[in-house]
């Protein structure tokens, strides 16, 4: 076994794991931080199949922006995951039953006999200074221009969607306005009185 | 690479929506709420606009732009031109009922226009990446929608469940067209297309992930086994997102069946034919018989949609060109008598009530003799009643199922839809023949009124002279 098969077996079993232990951990904050290190390890086969610019940008965009703004909102909204298990145990047969069914026929039909390493041409091996963030821009930017624009509309929406159902302007909040903290005058906060200094006995 | 700005031509109503829907988006924000309806008439110019663009671009030719993304054919021209036409009608109907009920925000209009533009871009797409996009840019706009009414329960719950089951049945469809992709290596139509010419029909793994495909599909059409979402989102949302929903949608939705399973897995039709017609036959058999069981009108229509859909597969089923524009025409139609039936119920819901019981349609001949007519007409059309346009369209469907030697459908289908009569006659009858319960006059805008007269003496017309929209249908369907 070359060097790299073994990186690619380490990395593929620590990514099962992960991604199981995402979904049976119990407490919700653990199962994020699994998720964490499922990205962690699939960046890592990217990285192993030369996609550096891929790899790097799963790291940065999902572990650095997205896991941790979703680590926030688990940690504060105190989930109670007991309720959501309930029933948990008597589906179990029925659910197990069907999902070992499906992945063996579907194993029975998506495995080597169609998809082995006969079947598809090994990706062409590039020299080391090949930049494929050049690449990819290149026909990101012509080829896909049309999917990649709406794309671009499909987060607008999701901004304007996300906006129009939860800001609501209820009466009574605090706030504070710093424009009006700045304009401030002196006369607003000091009152000066003047009074007549006591006179001594 | 090099752009040519010609390539863009063919794109100028999708420019034009989006730029104008951006206008009206931060347009919106300066205006008070009494100055609000300048968002509604911006939204109609959007709309119109769009229509004089794509008549104008359009011509006979099929042209594919933009590295095989988008394509500009006759099949496109007719079904957007027809998405602009339902749009502007469910704007209209829109309009009052949002403002009684203290929604009349402008962000109904801006989803309402990015979710047309989702429309339009499934139906002009070539490449499965953009069918996907412009898939999500509809629904996600329609999840918005249905959850606009926030202090709703009901419209809540329904978002939720729309939400949750979309997304499911969008992933059944992205794991099928992934599927597709590994075997061809392409995810052009015409491409994918010529590779499964060439690859033969017994490949197995093609026809695996036509089963993921169908079955995503089946969930974005409401086709029985994967109806669960729609009686639930059709009774939860505001009255004015389902008529918005249950209309121009279905236009769409049958474009991208026609754009997956007739261009590019073409190849496989006897395949996706078999699929198609069990979900056909249940979604005939379902659809009309639970609905006779409903007291509320907007689920016993949503189980009249569930049945339509049935009738709608049918004509696609046959894998036929006459079949295929058999199956647009029936979509056409019964997208203006959706708009219609729903616009009924707008018309006679007011601030604080919903007539959306059969019970609030008692003796609504009494109260609005020219309304009960209308209605009298769209419900005689969904039931197929002759001289209406649905008889002519259920026709067409079955001619082209019986030139395929599959009587024993067309017998199924004909038996569904009479124990379907049941139930459009019980809403006549309960209109001329039951006393009025509610005597409150039907007040409506006087473009409301036009609007729906007008939507629904389409439905008597286009029964009697369907030579003009069936020839647009058949020239569309190359």
């Amino acid at each position: 076994m070359s060097f790299e098969k073994f990186v690619f077996w380490v990395f593929a079993l620590i990514l099962v794991f992960a991604a199981f232990r995402v979904i049976t951990v119990r407490n919700p904050v653990h199962a994020a931080l699994h998720l964490v290190l499922a990205f962690f390890t699939s960046a890592g086969l990217w990285m192993l199949m030369e996609a550096e610019f891929l790899a790097i940008t799963l790291v940065l965009v999902y572990v650095g922006a997205v896991m941790v703004l979703f680590l926030f909102v688990v940690m504060m909204l105190d989930i109670n995951v007991s309720p959501l298990k309930e029933g948990f145990i008597s589906y179990l047969p029925v659910g197990a039953t069907v999902a070992g069914l499906i992945i063996f026929e579907m194993a029975m039909l998506v495995g080597d006999r169609y998809f082995g390493l006969d079947k598809v041409a090994a990706p062409i091996a590039r020299p080391a200074d090949y930049s494929n963030t050049r690449e990819l821009g290149s026909v990101l930017y012509t080829q896909y221009v049309y999917p990649f624009e709406i794309a671009a509309v499909i987060l607008l929406v999701a901004i304007i969607a996300a906006i129009a159902l939860t800001m609501r302007r209820r009466e009574g909040t605090k706030h504070q306005d710093p424009a009006k903290q700045v304009l401030v005058k002196r006369n607003d906060r000091l009152k000066i009185i003047k009074m007549d200094a006591e006179k001594g006995e | 690479m090099t752009f040519d700005m010609t390539e863009f031509m063919p794109l100028l109503p999708e420019i034009w929506v989006l730029s104008m829907t951006c206008v009206v988006l931060i347009l919106d924000l300066f205006l008070r709420d009494s100055n609000r309806v300048v968002t509604y008439w911006l939204a109609q110019v959007t709309v119109v606009g769009a229509l004089g663009m794509s008549v104008a671009v359009s011509g006979s030719e099929s042209q594919v732009v933009l590295s095989g993304t988008f394509v500009a054919d006759p099949m496109a021209t007719l079904l957007k031109s027809f998405i602009y036409i339902v749009t502007f009608g469910a704007f209209v109907y829109a309009r009052d009922y949002l403002r009684v009920r203290d929604l009349f925000k402008g962000e109904f209009y801006v989803l309402g226009l990015f979710g047309m533009l989702g429309m339009m871009v499934m139906v002009s797409a070539h490449n499965f990446l953009t069918i996907y996009l412009g898939l999500e840019l509809l629904s996600l706009s329609l999840y918005a929608l249905v959850a606009f009414s926030r202090d709703d329960a009901r419209a809540t719950e329904a978002a939720m469940k729309y939400f949750v089951l979309g997304a499911l049945a969008s992933g059944m469809l992205l794991y099928g067209i992934s599927m597709v992709y590994g075997l061809t290596g392409s995810l052009d139509i015409s491409v994918v297309a010529t590779a499964i010419a060439g690859q033969g029909e017994q490949d197995i793994v093609l026809i695996f992930a036509l089963t993921f495909i169908i079955l995503g599909l089946a969930f974005k059409l409401g086709a029985v086994p994967f109806h669960m979402w729609l009686p639930d989102v059709y009774q939860g949302a505001p009255t004015v997102v389902t008529l918005y929903l249950g209309s121009a949608p279905k236009i769409a939705a049958f474009a991208m069946t026609m754009r997956l399973l007739a261009e590019a897995l073409g190849g496989l039709q006897a395949d996706w034919s078999g699929m198609l017609s069990i979900l056909a036959v249940l979604s005939l058999a379902l659809g009309n018989i639970v609905a006779i069981a409903q007291t509320n009108l907007k689920r016993m229509l949503a189980y009249s949609t569930i049945s339509h859909v049935g009738f709608l597969l049918l004509g696609l089923l046959a894998g036929t060109g006459e079949g295929y524009s058999a199956a647009m025409f029936y979509t056409l139609t019964y997208a203006i008598m959706a708009l219609g039936g729903f616009g009924m119920i707008v018309l006679l819901s007011r601030a604080g009530f919903e007539a959306e019981e059969i019970n609030d349609f008692k003796g609504l001949n009494e109260r609005n003799p020219w309304f009960a007519g209308m209605m009298l007409l769209l419900m005689f059309s969904m039931a197929g009643v002759p001289p209406t346009v649905g008889f002519y369209a259920k026709l067409v469907v079955l001619q082209a199922v019986i030139n395929v030697d599959m009587v024993w459908l067309a017998l199924v289908a004909v038996f569904f839809s009479i124990i379907g009569v049941f139930y459009y006659l019980r809403l006549i009858k309960v209109m001329y023949f039951d006393p009025p319960v509610d005597s409150t006059p039907l007040v409506a805008a006087t473009d409301f009124q036009i609007t729906l007269s007008i939507n629904s003496l389409a439905v008597l017309v286009l029964g009697i002279f369907p030579g003009g929209l069936m020839a647009l249908c058949a020239s569309a369907i190359i």
